[in-house]
């Protein structure tokens, strides 16, 4: 078949490739030996991504287990230390070998697509941090068999995924489960710095002729801002692990509070990593949003400098809230008005961006395909979770809902609501380039469906026992608290998004052999990825492509009416 | 009986099914608007039932948010709703719709309005937050000091010298004659976070710190919480129960918990016949060493045989680990790792609030602590069944 050419803006004729599709396919071992070798952002990216999946897979098994114990109170179906390691393995887990991995897997494949790049700026950084992050997420599960100490304690850690000291120091958690938690985390840190390096590189400075940072897409400004957040942020974090081993295994007393340390230390190096991680894991789907919304919408993005200022004024504020994780824990008067002041902040950038979002919808023609439907679920989930933001960061109230399971809904809604549903339209979106088959329709409306209805049941319902007083990461409550019908409605729901998510692996894998093929431009779309073929080939652009907007495949298509003079 | 029974008909161990729960998820919606009720009679821990003065602010800026928060929600959706109804694609319209690429007054507007909104937030927020956190302590008020161990809950009287463990005591605090609490809190272990959603929002325990809130409860009766900060193993086994008493019930109780226990000579003595008035009459009227005595104490369970006499069991205990952790105040007994057990019979649970305090239970948590809490860190001190029959006889003679 002859792959259509597409001229290039500027006059120039590039189309799209044109040697032969496979060079003749290898053995199963060479086919092996080339993803384990490779350096192409592609294959990265899709390692990434399919990592990310396992765990998630893993992550949502666990989860399960929590649900079935809290279906009724007083549950013996695992024991105490069971639950406690499994709410800890799944928040680990779902942050950092789940969410960090999956869109660092999305990033590595869009970034230099759209910026018309033909790999990453240092492509063997980035495999390193590929395997030395999925090396952390096996040495953590590594933890359920190796974690077994000279003490006879423990498998896998039970110090819930924030690990409060002095709960980690030696006295009070024995065996080597809190090493594999604290060495895990160190080892995919490291990862998640080399590819924020290689991002940030990547996007400044190998963008293609013509790209100004003005007229780069969304995506990878917020990619951008991510990538500065994790630099930012992991320091922290790692330095947080060296200090906690130096505890555990050199006599250091950081936070080992029986001699003189402080558990207060912990919480601040914990929360300067983990609050600016939450918008390190939402900032790049809302570059998906920023990408999707307007395709569907058929506009051009609202307000494009609004919303490039805007996720960069979310990057800086959400350096300066992290203490409002910490409004119980006996901060002065002013401490807590300072935090929920900085807390409320972010709540304008983030408004910005979401009328954006509704302007960009506002006067388009919506087409209604899955994309776009996880989309739009995004955005009222994502109005939801920023307004029980607000609610939390009122430090009073704060006081009752910290660490109750309103705080549990709230960050799911955060979580699941806008970036899993993000990612999951991303990859309805984007997974016809990575593979070049169109995902089912039917089976995604099904899969959306299904999971719009479990995370409603799950995650409205579970503000309610937190408003009634049940505290997290308990493994069982007492009958006579008026939560047990709330619970089993929770877990219900949490049964609905599991099917979701196995209606959604099966689309996969089954479209992959059978989906419809995509072409290079499904979706009728304007940034650069859409220009190469789907698959891309190796080397992305056959030529180095050029643009004149921000939207160069509009350009092509409506040489009419470029987008150039507006901008 | 101790007056907290009164409130305490609740337990019943393996009991699933709750009228409760259902009246509250019925009542759930209805919740974000519903007023205070008086919750004191069935006891609650919803943070919308507030009975103090602490929740009672909180409950208030709670609902104004919900009003502004709901009010944003509301608009925002309505026009998205319309936005998608209204511009969805029309079949077979192939054409481009009008591009607009922004507008510098409309986001300046919806910059401003939300900047505006965060302000009034803001200030209704601190005016709560500073009424709170730097409320004047009165000359009035009561001291408590609250340790946090994994897994209980220990609460000392410093101005009473009364020491106790799991129900915490209070008076209560009427517009006529206020008497707040302020507590101290502080662990002796890891992170804990004292959370009793009625009385108030929740302070952290951390070691080497000491926190403090207060709280002035509004209304007499029993007041349920419990750990809210991850702890270890049996974080959700950490329960909490506030008694709030009348303050003639409060000094009463006080009085009770200030009584030393009798020193193990003395009741060698009465072995030898001499009556000991502190143990003995107020377990019976009847002479100590008469069959009927043993009798009675036997029948307040099936786990302590007959001839089981408290007194052995006190030799047991003393001559056990069993006083390198507990107190029983004015004997040998003065360790300080677990819960003081000089009044243990005054309290209506055990193992902070896990299982009720009744015989049997009291001798299956002395013979085997982690069947009933595992991960305990209450030893099982691998004694005969008839030393623990012993213990527990002992134990409930500390009324």
């Amino acid at each position: 078949m002859d792959t259509p050419i597409i001229p290039v803006a500027g006059g120039m004729e590039a189309g799209l490739d044109r040697t032969p599709a496979t060079a003749g396919r290898g053995t199963y071992l060479e086919t092996l030996h080339s993803w384990v070798v490779t350096v192409d952002h592609k294959r990265l990216g899709m390692l990434y991504i399919g990592l990310a999946l396992l765990f998630l897979l893993v992550g949502g098994f666990e989860v399960l287990l929590i649900r079935i114990q809290l279906f009724v109170p007083h549950n013996t179906f695992v024991s105490a230390g069971t639950f406690n390691r499994m709410f800890t393995m799944h928040g680990t887990t779902m942050v950092f070998l789940v969410g960090m991995p999956i869109l660092f897997g999305f990033g590595n494949y869009l970034v230099p697509l759209m910026i018309g790049a033909r790999d990453m700026a240092f492509p063997r950084l980035n495999a390193f941090s590929f395997w030395i992050s999925a090396f952390g997420g096996l040495l953590l599960y590594y933890s359920f068999i190796g974690g077994v100490g000279l003490f006879g304690t423990g498998s896998a850690p039970d110090v819930a995924w924030f690990a409060y000291a002095p709960l980690t120091e030696r006295a009070f958690s024995p065996g080597h489960s809190v090493d594999y938690w604290a060495v895990a985390i160190f080892a995919s840190g490291i990862g998640s710095i080399g590819t924020s390096i290689n991002i940030i590189a990547t996007a400044f400075s190998m963008r293609c002729k013509g790209m100004t940072l003005m007229r780069m897409p969304l995506l990878p400004w917020l990619y951008v801002t991510t990538s500065f957040l994790v630099l930012l942020a992991v320091g922290p974090l790692t330095a947080a692990q060296a200090m906690l081993l130096i505890d555990r295994y050199l006599g250091g007393h950081f936070f080992d509070t029986q001699a003189g340390g402080s558990a207060i230390l912990w919480a601040h190096f914990f929360w300067i990593f983990g609050h600016p991680e939450v918008y390190v894991l939402v900032l790049p789907p809302f570059g998906f949003a920023n990408e999707i919304i307007p395709v569907f919408s058929r506009k051009a993005i609202f307000g494009y400098p609004a919303m490039m200022a805007a996720s960069v004024g979310i990057g800086f504020v959400s350096l300066t809230v992290w203490a409002h994780h910490m409004f119980t824990i006996g901060m002065t008067s002013f401490g807590n008005l300072f935090f929920t002041l900085s807390t409320m902040v972010v709540s304008i950038p983030t408004g910005i961006k979401t009328f954006n979002w509704l302007a960009t919808i506002w006067g388009g023609k919506v087409r209604f395909e899955t994309p776009m439907l996880f989309s739009i679920a995004f955005l009222f989930q994502w109005v939801i979770a920023g307004l029980t933001g607000i609610m939390l960061s009122v430090s009073p109230w704060n006081w009752q809902l910290h660490n109750s399971y309103f705080v549990v809904a709230h960050f799911h809604y955060v979580l699941v609501g806008a970036i899993l549903f993000m990612i999951f339209a991303a990859f309805y979106y984007w997974y016809p380039k990575m593979t070049g088959r169109m995902l089912n329709e039917r089976l995604g409306k099904w899969h959306f469906w299904l999971m719009v209805i479990g995370f409603h049941m799950t995650f409205d319902v579970m503000h309610f026992p937190g408003l009634l007083g049940m505290p997290r990461q308990i493994f069982t409550y007492e009958p006579d608290r008026g939560w047990t019908t709330l619970n089993q409605i929770v877990s219900v729901g949490a049964l609905f998004q599991a099917i979701a998510t196995l209606v959604f692996v099966y689309n996969l894998i089954d479209s992959y052999f059978h989906g419809d093929t995509a072409g290079p431009d499904p979706w009728d779309a304007w940034t650069l990825e859409w220009s190469t073929p789907s698959p891309p080939p190796v080397y992305n652009f056959a030529v180095d492509p050029e643009v004149a907007s921000r939207r160069p495949l509009w350009d092509l298509k409506h040489p009419e009416d470029p987008d150039g003079p507006y901008e | 009986m101790h007056p907290s029974k009164f409130w305490d008909k609740d337990k019943k161990e393996g009991q699933v099914k709750s009228p409760f729960s259902v009246r509250q998820l019925v009542a759930a919606p209805g919740m974000w608007v519903s007023t205070c009720v008086g919750a004191a009679a069935n006891p609650s821990t919803s943070t919308f039932s507030s009975l103090s003065t602490p929740a009672r602010e909180v409950y208030g800026l709670s609902l104004f948010v919900l009003a502004i928060t709901g009010m944003i929600f509301f608009s925002v959706s309505c026009l998205l709703v319309y936005a998608l109804v209204h511009f969805r694609a029309r079949p077979d319209d192939e054409t481009e719709p009008p591009q607009v690429f922004g507008s510098v007054n409309i986001e300046l507007a919806w910059t401003i309005i939300p900047i505006l909104t965060l302000v009034v937030l803001f200030l209704g927020t601190a005016r709560v937050l500073f009424s709170i956190q730097d409320a004047r302590k009165p000359a009035s008020a009561l001291d408590v000091t609250v340790v946090g161990h994994q897994f209980w809950w220990e609460f000392r009287y410093p101005q009473y010298n009364v020491v106790t463990a799991n129900e915490l005591h209070l008076p209560l605090s009427s517009a006529e004659a206020q008497q707040p609490t302020f507590m101290k809190l502080t662990s002796a272990d890891v992170m804990h976070s004292f959370w009793v959603p009625q009385l108030a929002g929740k302070t952290d325990l951390l070691p080497n710190r000491v926190n403090e809130m207060w709280i002035d409860p509004l209304k007499p009766g029993l007041y349920l919480g419990q750990c809210a900060q991850f702890c270890g193993i049996e974080h959700a086994k950490m329960l909490l129960r506030i008694y709030v008493d009348e303050p003639e019930q409060f000094k009463n109780w006080i009085a009770e918990q200030q009584q030393k226990q009798p020193e193990i000579k003395d009741q060698q003595a009465a072995d030898e016949g001499q009556p000991n008035p502190k143990i003995d009459e107020r377990q019976s009227p009847l002479p100590p060493n008469s069959p009927a005595t043993r009798i009675n104490t036997a029948n307040e369970s099936a786990v302590v045989p007959q001839g089981t006499n408290a007194h052995d069991g006190q030799l047991v205990f003393e001559h056990q680990a069993c006083i390198n952790c507990h107190t029983v105040a004015g004997t040998i007994a003065d360790g300080r790792f677990g819960p003081d057990l000089t009044h243990l019979m005054s309290r209506s649970t055990l193992a902070a609030g896990v299982v009720s305090n009744t015989p049997d239970q009291l001798n299956a948590w002395i013979s085997a602590p982690d069947k009933i809490k595992p991960g305990s860190l209450m030893p099982n001190m691998h004694l005969t069944d008839r030393q623990n029959a012993q213990i527990t006889a002992y134990l409930l003679t500390l009324k």
